[in-house]
């Protein structure tokens, strides 16, 4: 089993160094590199020489090709550059970072199983009625809110109208500052796994072997337990894993919002500041951590199918 | 959800949106970033302004009128665009196989690794703020899903031997391509592209509330709701109106797009991102 | 027949079809005796597996059994409720279906879904269950059951799944084994073995078999009586060698005519295959009279407008016919 991963995680390298290049691609082209953003902003104006200088410095003066092979190597001996903004290592600064991700993430996507799979469940063993109309109404609503601002609503209602909860930030990390957030970011994928789960549901209900399953004389239950979970929960998994990609993506948003001091609120700061590296570093960290997830979730999908298994 | 019932309401509220979008000038009350007026700043809603004022004065009614059409535009323009990108490649991906095909598939492979939204934003940082850099940063990162749907039907296509029929019937190419594969697709495309505009606006929205999309004082629903925030104790009313617009527009295009794939696509092609 | 072990009587299965109803299967009658095998015959579309479903209680929307009696020893049980229904199946009626590869649970070891059966209805412990799955397996010939108990349907052929599925059904000695088509989806040489099998099993439990199948010549083979169906009616019901012998619908006939014979056409001069000309009516268009006449050679003016009774025939027969019966 664990041979199996570490060679299935191996097969996410190739499509990192590929990301990898096409990241640093993009960013050389940038026409403003740091120091003429700071000229633009008008906040320094720095003597020509200087400029010069801090560009040599840098290595902004290399050609492309050199600049991209120093990169790699760097980035595959785990240095990531150094930060334009405060000169500390890149790696410094989203490790700090790294765990209110981690941990924001990881609940707003608890949140979304914990409640939306079981929700699909129940609307899909009892289709047309009132508890499945009104889950899929809601749950389609939650697909077309904009999380941040649910976000923003969810933070006027509970913190500064109620005063239940604190309004932004970190705290001492813990779940009353954690709940705003996460649920703010859980919603959208909840709805999805709702939905999903009562597709997956559904279709699995209609199969042939649940007839046979029927037939031998099964309750309704039983036929669920013994059949149906399992056939269903493929489906449920799979989703799962592609979520956390959007997951990430509007986590960015949404740590911004609530002044959560993690990765996506990381990212856009150093974009504001054309911090590059960190930039880099930061998309960089964010798609390996895609890729991871979905290889676990492949390593758990062949764990419930057997069919794949024997390949 | 009965198809039935999505497909009217998603519908009509698609048809509303679209017509605040393009009646903007007659239904709005004032201009959206010159009608400024100090002595105005922040009313909430009541009689002379339905939605209340801003900090500068300005009408938000008006402002989100016009927003409609940022959005809506962001919306059409975007999805065209991937969709135009999407189908392109995964047809021509599937269609003749062999190294284009292992390219194409390894550049999707490629984007679905990259979370979209990430993506925008690294594009958006490059171009800068703007609605023009929105459209290209998010016209060319979503094409993914089509193109797999794309290839996805002309394999099918082929195993069942259509394609193959055709050519022996002497078709060339790009007539196979339009009139064979092309109308198989082009019911789950339909049902792809309605949902990826709601994806869309939301995006927009998410991008310019952020500060990269579209910047203040032009009045997108996103950047009217980052310039809310500051204010959200004193005048919550601002933060209200914006996200609602967002989210009766984008539900108007889920439920059209759910209404669409009942119709459309029955068989479930494209359930897999719902 | 005094004392079947199942009546069917009058069977009318409707199909809501929108705002219309249609009947699907109409007037559709017929005993199986105890340790009997019945064979029911017809093309796909003439209604046969929907009446096996209707036995075992299994219909579904748009289906439902709107008319019509189905006796099990005794007892009605068309209108049993679902909980005594669900004691039944398995129990006393048994089913096995078409398509073998479809109908078992990808993920769950063949052996687990054979011990199902006796964990529901013996309320045995699953150590147990799984020992008797490993003797049923035996039964139906499968080699090293040990091993293969803890199989996935997808490592097996699809006459290894077959042989599953029947031991699924017959684990508990049911009454009656309803047999929806079971080798259509196999390859010929397999089909044998599995009629066989059946044939055997059930003999030697004393399970009564209705046979269902398109092939004349299979079902006239291993059952004793036959019906054969067409577009909803039964139009013919004889014992197996009468029916081959003395065929009485011209349906039947022309069934038995487009069996290919190696060698005995020839002998006759003829060349090409017989068939018979036409197709199946669907459902919502159900030709007036009698449901045969646009493909009968026999037609007459009474045939198209009026729908003939059912003529008893000897030996508990009938045949439905204006000219034959």
């Amino acid at each position: 089993m664990l041979v199996v991963l570490v060679r299935r995680l191996a097969n996410i390298v190739p499509t990192l160094a590929a990301v990898i290049a096409v990241i640093f691609l993009l960013f050389s082209v940038l026409p403003g590199s740091f120091v003429s953003a700071m000229n633009e902003d008008g906040r320094t104006t720095i003597d020509p020489a200087v400029m010069e200088r801090m560009r040599k410095e840098m290595g902004l003066d290399d050609p492309l090709p050199t600049r991209f092979a120093k990169y790699v190597a760097h980035t595959a001996m785990g240095d990531l550059g150094t930060s334009f903004r405060t000169r500390e290592p890149v790696t410094k600064l989203i490790g700090n970072r790294l765990w209110p991700s981690l941990k924001l993430v990881f609940t707003a996507m608890a949140f979304a199983i914990v409640v939306g799979v079981p929700l699909g469940f129940i609307a899909a063993l009892k289709p047309g009625s009132v508890v499945d109309t009104i889950s899929m109404v809601g749950a389609i609503s939650g697909l077309s809110l904009s999380q941040f601002w649910l976000g923003l609503m969810l933070m006027y209602l509970f913190a500064l109208k109620l005063q239940w909860l604190p309004s932004f930030g970190y705290g001492d990390g813990g779940l009353r500052y954690l709940a705003l957030p996460a649920i703010a970011l859980g919603v959208g994928p909840m709805a999805l796994l709702a939905r999903t789960t009562r597709a997956a549901v559904l279709e699995v209900l209609n199969a042939d072997f649940v007839r046979t399953a029927r037939s031998k004389g099964m309750s309704e239950r039983r036929v669920v337990e013994w059949h149906v979970l399992r056939n269903a929960l493929v489906l449920v998994v799979t989703t799962i894993g592609l979520q956390f990609g959007s997951l990430m993506g509007a986590a960015v948003v949404v740590e911004k919002l609530f002044s959560w001091p993690g990765i996506g609120s990381l990212l856009v700061d150093s974009v504001f500041q054309r911090d590059i590296p960190t930039v880099q570093g930061c998309i960089l960290l964010i798609v390996t951590f895609f890729l991871v997830i979905n290889t676990l979730v492949d390593m758990a999908y062949v764990a419930i199918d057997p069919r794949i298994r024997y390949r | 959800m009965r198809g039935g019932l999505s497909l009217w309401v998603g519908g009509t509220l698609v048809a509303v949106a679209l017509f605040v979008a393009i009646a903007a000038p007659l239904i709005a009350l004032t201009d959206p970033v010159m009608g400024a007026n100090l002595m105005n700043a922040e009313i909430p809603p009541g009689l002379e302004f339905p939605f209340g004022t801003d900090a500068q004065g300005r009408d938000i009614y008006s402002r989100i009128v016009y927003g409609a059409r940022i959005s809506l535009t962001v919306g059409i323009v975007s999805q065209v665009c991937n969709s135009l990108i999407g189908v392109t490649l995964g047809l021509t991906a599937g269609y003749w196989g062999g190294l284009w095909d292992d390219l194409v598939s390894g550049i999707t492979n490629l984007m679905l690794a990259i979370p979209s939204l990430i993506f925008a934003l690294a594009i958006m940082a490059i171009l800068g703020p703007g609605l023009v850099s929105l459209l290209i940063a998010l016209g060319l990162t979503s094409w993914s899903y089509s193109c797999r749907i794309a290839r996805a039907q002309v394999l099918s296509l082929k195993s069942q031997g259509y394609i193959q029929a055709a050519r022996i019937l002497g078709y060339g190419d790009l007539r196979i391509m339009f009139t064979q594969v092309l109308p198989n697709i082009l019911g789950p495309l339909i049902v792809i592209a309605t949902l990826g505009m709601g994806g869309a606006i939301l995006a927009e929205a998410a991008l310019s509330f952020l500060g990269l999309g579209i910047r203040p004082p032009f009045p997108s629903w996103g950047s009217m709701l980052s310039e809310a925030r500051e204010q959200i104790t004193t005048a919550p009313w601002l933060s209200v109106f914006p996200g609602l617009a967002i989210f009766v527009t984008v539900l108007g295009l889920n439920l059209l797009g759910d209404g669409l794939r009942d119709i459309l696509d029955p068989q479930s092609t494209t359930r897999r991102g719902a | 027949m005094s004392d079947p072990l199942l009546r069917v009587d009058g069977l009318r299965i409707a199909l809501a079809g929108g705002k219309t109803t249609y009947n699907a299967v109409e007037e559709v009658s017929f005993e199986i005796g105890r340790g009997e095998a019945f064979g029911l015959v017809g093309e796909s579309g003439c209604g046969k597996s929907i009446t096996a479903l209707a036995i075992m209680g299994l219909l579904r929307r748009p289906l439902s059994l709107a008319a019509g009696r189905i006796v099990l020893d005794g007892e009605e049980i068309q209108k049993a409720s679902a909980a005594e229904m669900r004691r039944l199946r398995g129990k006393r009626i048994a089913m096995i279906f078409q398509e073998p590869m479809t109908a078992l649970n990808p993920l769950s070891p063949i052996g687990k879904q054979i011990a199902e059966m006796f964990v529901l209805h013996e309320g045995m412990g699953w150590s147990e269950a799984m020992d008797r799955a490993e003797e049923a397996l035996r039964q139906v010939r499968v080699p090293s059951p040990e091993r293969r108990i803890r199989d996935y349907p997808h490592q097996l052929s699809g006459g290894m799944r077959q042989r599953v599925m029947i031991a699924i059904a017959l684990a508990c000695s049911p009454e009656l084994l309803v047999a929806d088509e079971p080798t259509t989806a196999l390859d010929v040489t397999v089909q044998a073995e599995i009629i066989d099998l059946m044939a055997e099993l059930c003999a030697a439990k004393g399970t009564a078999i209705l046979m269902i199948s398109h092939d004349l010549g299979l079902v006239a083979n291993m059952c004793r009586r036959v019906a054969v169906m067409y577009a909803g009616r039964i139009v013919e019901a004889q014992p197996a060698d009468a029916i081959f012998a003395t065929p009485r619908h011209p349906y039947t006939c022309g069934l038995i005519n487009s069996l290919p014979r190696l060698g005995e056409r020839a002998r006759r001069g003829r060349q090409k295959l017989q068939e018979i000309a036409g197709t199946v009516p669907a459902i919502a268009g159900y030709p007036a009279g009698c449901r045969f006449n646009p493909r009968c050679s026999e037609a007459t003016d009474v045939c198209l407008t009026v729908s003939p009774e059912a003529t008893p025939l000897p030996a508990d027969g009938l045949v439905r016919c204006h000219h034959h019966g």
